[in-house]
């Protein structure tokens, strides 16, 4: 089982909390897809994504960079079982979406770039340590499902 | 991945507009790399503090961001032109190559932090395929 020190759930709960996730899901999704365009290989259904333009353009992919960011409040919810809450999720991305598991790390690295943006001197060293910490265990958790 | 015209046009305008923050982008991003990965530690055991900001992190980030400086005035050719630098990574330091896209996470976390409005996703891009390419270069002579 993961160990949470006070102060990291502090800061997680500080950075889900005074979140826009309506700003900041269609950011880090389409940040994820411009910067590793294989990631698009998932979105073939959601309509034009030829260049990054069409990428920042897309609803459908801002809409769902929200669904995939509100994805997180489950481990936030349950920071003290997190590999067990997303065993549904970590099949889904298995055996239905195939996502290759390596993406997830993608994702992650791209929404800590754009909180970074977002608080700038306040995501200190200690909070992208803890901000980090979350997403690296709900990437394995995601990841534990497959094989 | 092998960087396009557009791609050197990137990094080049990115740096001139963060290069006269350097030494501070290179020392937040050092310091950021122990503290976040703290598995780096084990290359720099000899310096005694390896808190952030300390004086030998401070030192050693603006080494780093040189390093970074030389990579972007021989970008048309990294491979050769940091053989010396692959050379000392890979038989005196003993760097893990691994550890490379580690700092590069971490140097592109601060250029975000310090100048949010100059790394949107087009930018980031760049500069992301520049740092992964300087890593594959340093790690030339490797093996």
């Amino acid at each position: 089982m993961v160990e949470w020190t006070e102060q990291e759930r502090s800061t997680i709960n500080k950075i889900f909390g005074s979140l826009n996730y309506d700003d900041i899901g269609p950011k880090a999704l389409r940040r994820c897809l411009i910067v590793y365009p294989w990631c698009l290989k998932y979105f073939g259904d959601f309509g034009a994504t030829h260049n990054a333009e069409a990428i920042q353009k897309n609803d459908k992919i801002a809409k769902h960079g929200i669904v995939v960011l509100h994805g997180l409040d489950l481990a936030l919810k349950n920071m003290d079982c997190i590999k067990a809450t997303y065993a549904k999720l970590s099949v889904l991305h298995s055996e239905k979406l195939h996502v290759d598991p390596d993406n997830f790390k993608l994702l992650s690295d791209c929404l800590a770039i754009e909180i970074a943006s977002l608080m700038k001197s306040d995501f200190t060293p200690d909070v992208q340590a803890s901000f980090q910490k979350f997403l690296a265990v709900v990437v394995s958790a995601l990841g534990k499902q497959y094989h | 991945m092998s960087l396009t015209d557009k791609d050197k046009a990137a990094v080049k305008a990115l740096w001139a507009k963060i290069s006269k923050s350097a030494d501070a982008i290179g020392a937040d991003a050092l310091g950021r790399l122990l503290c976040v990965y703290p598995q780096t530690k084990i290359y720099f055991s000899h310096w005694g503090d390896l808190s952030y900001n300390s004086g030998p992190v401070k030192t050693h980030g603006k080494k780093v961001m040189g390093g970074i400086a030389l990579a972007i005035s021989r970008i048309d050719d990294m491979t050769n032109g940091l053989l010396e630098l692959s050379e000392q990574h890979a038989f005196k330091l003993r760097v893990d190559p691994a550890n490379f896209k580690l700092l590069a996470h971490c140097i592109q976390v601060v250029i975000a932090s310090m100048f949010p409005n100059d790394f949107p996703p087009e930018v980031h891009v760049c500069m992301d395929k520049f740092l992964a390419n300087l890593a594959l270069a340093l790690a030339e002579r490797y093996r």
